[in-house]
């Protein structure tokens, strides 16, 4: 397989029966120059750099959701604003297939658009709802001027709102109507590519349920592509169809969702399995016990970024920085070990039943 | 699906909701902003109507009336001139508003359109506003204002220049500060992200939620630039006599303060009414237009 | 249980109360005991009143936020009406609290062995330097390397997990009877996550220390809580065992808030949501508060307030038609 591999990006197609990709980045690297001297950054002492993304080819299939996993430092919301344009990264390419070369920026928006984690900032309080979705329908003429409002219902009423929030202000609209809103905004301009960053991480547990089968349903009806980065694992799992997890400025590893909870190839995924606080389970699971945190992407470790907090790491981990390898179909591993680690055993599942859920099924 | 579609707006908050609001009362309500519109409004209608609210001339001198006390003929008696001081008093609050609103307008214009592409676009050209702002910001006010009136001469164009070569660093500070901040709230990437171009995004988004913080400056800054007038004005180096103007005639006055006191006392009093008015003006804007409101 | 329990809230209400607005309920009317070296869970979602409830307990309530009526005794000793300074003797010693947001709960200015030494030398007595002694111990406990040099540093200095490691230290450092956490954990990444409340855990174990713990995280509080209280629009609306509840639910708010959670040991259920919205506080209607939202609702629950009563040993639901709606699954 030629999808996730850090060869040097030949954009081609994946092979075998893996739906064609709609969004890629290869080999993707953004430093962040610290220190100002008295002239900004062109004069004057020029102290450490931060490397937030160091390498990482990433792709998304047309129809799929892919969650992108990782804990702070990891640089999931970088890559996020690197794909939607928002930010330049400083080395690799970013290719959006099905795009003409030297498309405009107004084209370019049209196909990526994005959903931002806290959504009461992400919608500009002083706008109405009904202006903000006419602006942007008019800006692209996404249908004649004429039928600006009636569209405007149309996308209120996909994301389960009603025609009376045209004239209303966000200020109005709890949580997680405003995610919808912010959704309805991301629809108007009829993309390809959703770009969620932890959209449902700010809203309350019932909640999040709305907005997750929002996102299954546009997946389902629209045909949307969706990058999902999330931190709830149990989010991912039930949402995606694959996950890629990442650290520290790369990807660690990569699979189908089924395939990624029921059989991890690297120590951080096995860590960030093992730590999903579980509601059923009877107690920790003591695997893969991870010392310490997520350190600042200003000190990265030498040899492979795990390996301060690894708990099988050995000393070829201290001096060998691990490429994203592929060990199995449609799944790839930045772990020397990938291949010799013990079997996962996961959560003795469910020792104790659950009656009353049982009955439903 | 399994999910019921959500009925809209079915508890619907109205717009004044905003738990976090400090004000939640209607601004009506507001003590300081109905205290400043009615002193600053009585202000600017005096100043308009000001021919209409005493027959006298502000400036005819009538030699045969010098010094006299108040009486019913001349409410705050006479100056040194003849003049009435109490229409003289009147047609000042034409020349000290006047030019106070308007010298804050050049550096505010000025100010918030340098600081806003400053914070917006940031790089190089927001290190060279940086290092202006610097260097402006070393002069004293009153010196840097004096030594320009000296050098451009006394006169309303001397002032408006002075002033706003000096007070447009403070918008500069105000609307950048604000901009940065506007600047990483998600709605206005998302509105780039939409497709807006930099001049749409400034206008619509960033815009109006960072000048009413330079708006709310302006206020105190008029307060600023009044006193600045005024103290020119007593210093002989403002509006040239005989125009009718606060500052000069507390300085006229000032000779006569055993006599005919209420020739340089009162003109300060109206110079103290007037920054009340705009400073509880702009503390009512402030509870109007802060943050706490925007939700 | 003859043993008086070791905090007892009892038919607590708070409120806010405006000038010329009528008092607006928030919490309303909730009690529960805790045991010593219990582990108490408050589980709801936002605007449920679990945050105020700790807050009430801890004599932290927000200004303009007041206790309505009800009392919070500590080892039979109503805290509400005691005199600031025996609160302070009785509280500092033995009730702690630790906060979401360890950044806003530090002192910015001050070294965090310091900070951590603070409670000993008032309560304790200690020295200086026995109290700073004492400090870097906690620290070291609490996992944190290198605890002698890490002492001297300040909060800003220090990452999420270690900042909220020494808000750990700082409470647990007078031997606490019992700790009230307020969402501990919700800022941290999950590794972090894991490594802290299994700290927490383990901590409370060795030293007996009873646990209030809030959160809106079930799976936070299966592994965390033995027992549980789930609140709803200010009230407690079922009480009982974690497993057990979440295992066998009785009241229509916990069933639902169940079925809309993603449990990532049944990846193929589907998520079910609650209709509707949450209460408008101000605004309460007559009867259940969350009759509007539930499907299993009848006519007199709008009308009435079914009050906490038990349903199973062990178990309290706050809900008139609990044995038609449960009783029938479980066959």
């Amino acid at each position: 397989m030629t999808d996730v591999t850090t060869q040097p990006a030949v954009p081609a197609q994946p092979e075998g029966n893996a739906p064609p990709s709609v969004l890629r980045v290869a080999n993707i690297s953004k430093e962040y120059l610290l220190g100002q001297g008295l002239f900004g950054r062109f004069g004057g002492a020029k102290k450490a750099s931060l490397k937030a993304l160091d390498g990482v080819d990433l792709e998304l299939r047309r129809g799929e959701v892919l969650a992108l996993v990782g804990e702070s430092g990891s640089g999931k919301s970088t890559l996020a604003k690197i794909l939607v344009g928002a930010v330049k990264p400083t080395g690799g390419d970013v290719h959006e297939l099905g795009l003409a070369e030297g498309a405009g920026r107004l084209e370019r928006s049209r196909r990526v658009q994005m959903v931002f984690q806290d959504p009461y900032s992400s919608l500009n309080p002083r706008i109405s709802v009904g202006s903000m979705l006419a602006g942007l329908l008019r800006l692209h003429r996404v249908v004649p001027p004429g039928e600006v409002r009636a569209e405007s219902i149309r996308l209120l009423n996909r994301v389960g709102l009603q025609e009376d929030a045209l004239p209303a202000y966000p200020s109005q609209f709890s949580g997680g109507q405003r995610q919808r809103l912010a959704i309805a905004r991301a629809l108007a301009v009829r993309p390809d590519v959703l770009v969620a960053d932890e959209p449902v991480s700010a809203l309350d547990v019932s909640v999040q349920a709305t907005i997750l089968e929002l996102f299954r349903s546009l997946q389902d009806e629209l045909g949307l592509s969706i990058l999902f980065i999330a931190h709830n694992l149990a989010v991912v799992q039930h949402l995606s169809q694959r996950v890629a997890v990442m650290y520290l400025g790369r990807l660690v590893e990569i699979a189908d969702t089924a395939e990624i909870f029921s059989n991890p190839r690297h120590p951080y995924t096995r860590a960030l399995i093992d730590s999903i606080p579980r509601m059923s389970a009877d107690s920790f699971t003591d695997q893969f016990e991870v010392e310490g945190e997520p350190p600042s992407p200003i000190n990265v470790p030498s040899g492979c970024r795990f390996h301060p907090r690894c708990p099988v790491a050995v000393d070829r981990c201290r001096t060998e920085d691990p490429s994203l390898s592929p060990i199995g179909p449609g799944h790839a591993s930045a772990c020397l070990l990938a291949a010799e680690l013990p079997v996962y055993q996961g959560v003795p599942a469910l020792k104790t039943a659950l009656p009353a859920l049982k009955e439903e099924q | 699906m399994t999910t019921t579609p959500a009925p809209t707006l079915a508890p619907l908050k109205t717009g004044r909701r905003a738990v976090r609001s400090r004000s939640l009362r209607p601004w009506y309500r507001n003590g300081s902003l109905m205290a400043g519109i009615v002193i600053v409004g009585g202000l600017v209608l005096v100043a308009i109507f000001a021919p209409l609210l005493t027959s006298y001339s502000p400036i005819t001198q009538n030699l045969d009336q010098v010094l006299q006390g108040p009486s019913a003929a001349h409410w705050l008696g006479t100056d040194q001139f003849g003049r009435d001081v109490f229409t003289r008093l009147i047609w000042s609050t034409r020349v000290d508003l006047r030019i106070g609103f308007l010298a804050v307008l050049i550096p505010f214009v000025v100010g918030s359109v340098l600081g806003g592409l400053a914070g917006y676009f940031g790089g190089w050209l927001d290190v060279v506003v940086m290092r202006l702002v610097d260097i402006f910001f070393a002069f004293p006010f009153y010196v840097m204002v004096i030594a320009l009136v000296f050098v451009l001469g006394a006169g309303e164009t001397s002032i408006y220049l002075a002033i706003a070569t000096v007070s447009w660093v403070s918008y500069a500070k105000i609307v950048r500060g604000e901009v940065l901040v506007a600047k990483q709230q998600d709605y206005v990437m998302a509105a780039r992200l939409g497709g807006f171009s930099h001049v749409r995004v400034l206008a619509r988004h960033i815009g109006p939620n960072v000048l009413s913080q330079a708006i709310i400056y302006a206020m105190s800054d008029i307060v600023q630039d009044i006193m600045a007038i005024v103290t020119l004005g007593y210093l002989g180096l403002g509006i040239a006599p005989p125009t009718a103007e606060w500052g000069s005639m507390i300085a006229g006055g000032q000779e006569f303060i055993t006599t005919q006191w209420q020739q340089a006392t009162i003109p300060g009093l109206a110079v103290v009414v007037t920054s009340l008015g705009l400073s509880w003006l702009g503390d009512g804007l402030s509870d109007l237009l802060s943050p706490d409101r925007r939700k | 249980m003859t043993e008086a329990p070791l905090l007892s809230v009892r038919n607590l209400s708070l409120g806010v109360q405006r000038k010329g607005r009528p008092t607006t309920l928030i919490v309303d009317d909730i009690s529960f005991d805790v045991a010593e070296g219990e582990r108490f869970g408050i589980v709801g979602e936002s605007g449920s009143g679990k945050s105020l409830t700790l807050r009430a307990i801890a004599n932290l309530l927000p200004a303009g936020v007041k206790v309505l009526s009800g009392s919070v005794q500590y080892r039979g000793q109503g805290l509400q009406g005691m005199p600031a300074k025996s609160r302070r003797r009785l509280a500092g010693r033995e009730i702690a609290m630790i906060f979401q947001e360890p950044m806003s709960a530090l002192n910015p200015v001050m070294r965090v062995g310091e900070q951590i030494a603070e409670s000993p030398r008032r309560h304790l007595g200690l020295s200086k330097a026995a109290a700073m002694d004492l400090a870097i111990d906690m620290m070291r406990k609490t996992g944190i390397p290198d605890p002698a040099r890490r002492a001297q540093a300040y909060p800003h200095e220090l990452s999420g997990g270690l900042r909220q490691r020494i808000m750990i230290a700082m409470a647990l450092s007078c031997s606490p009877k019992l700790l009230l956490c307020d969402e501990p954990t919700t800022a941290l990444d999950v590794t972090v996550q894991h490594q802290v409340l299994r700290l927490l855990e383990q901590l409370c174990e060795d030293t007996k220390t009873a646990l209030v713990f809030v959160t809106h995280d079930l799976g936070v509080v299966n592994q965390t809580c033995r027992e549980l209280g789930v609140m709803y629009a200010g009230e407690i609306v079922e009480r009982g065992r974690v497993k057990d509840v979440f295992a066998d639910p009785r009241h229509p708010y916990t069933k639902g808030l169940l079925d809309s959670a993603p449990d990532f040991d049944q990846p193929d259920r589907e998520l079910v949501a609650i209709p509707g919205f949450p209460p408008n506080l101000a605004d309460r209607p007559d009867g259940c508060p969350f009759q509007p939202r539930c499907a299993f609702a009848v006519e007199h629950c709008a009308t009435a307030r079914p009050r906490l009563a038990d349903v199973l040993p062990g178990r309290e639901a706050a809900c008139f038609e609990t044995a038609r709606i449960f009783e029938g699954a479980t066959a």
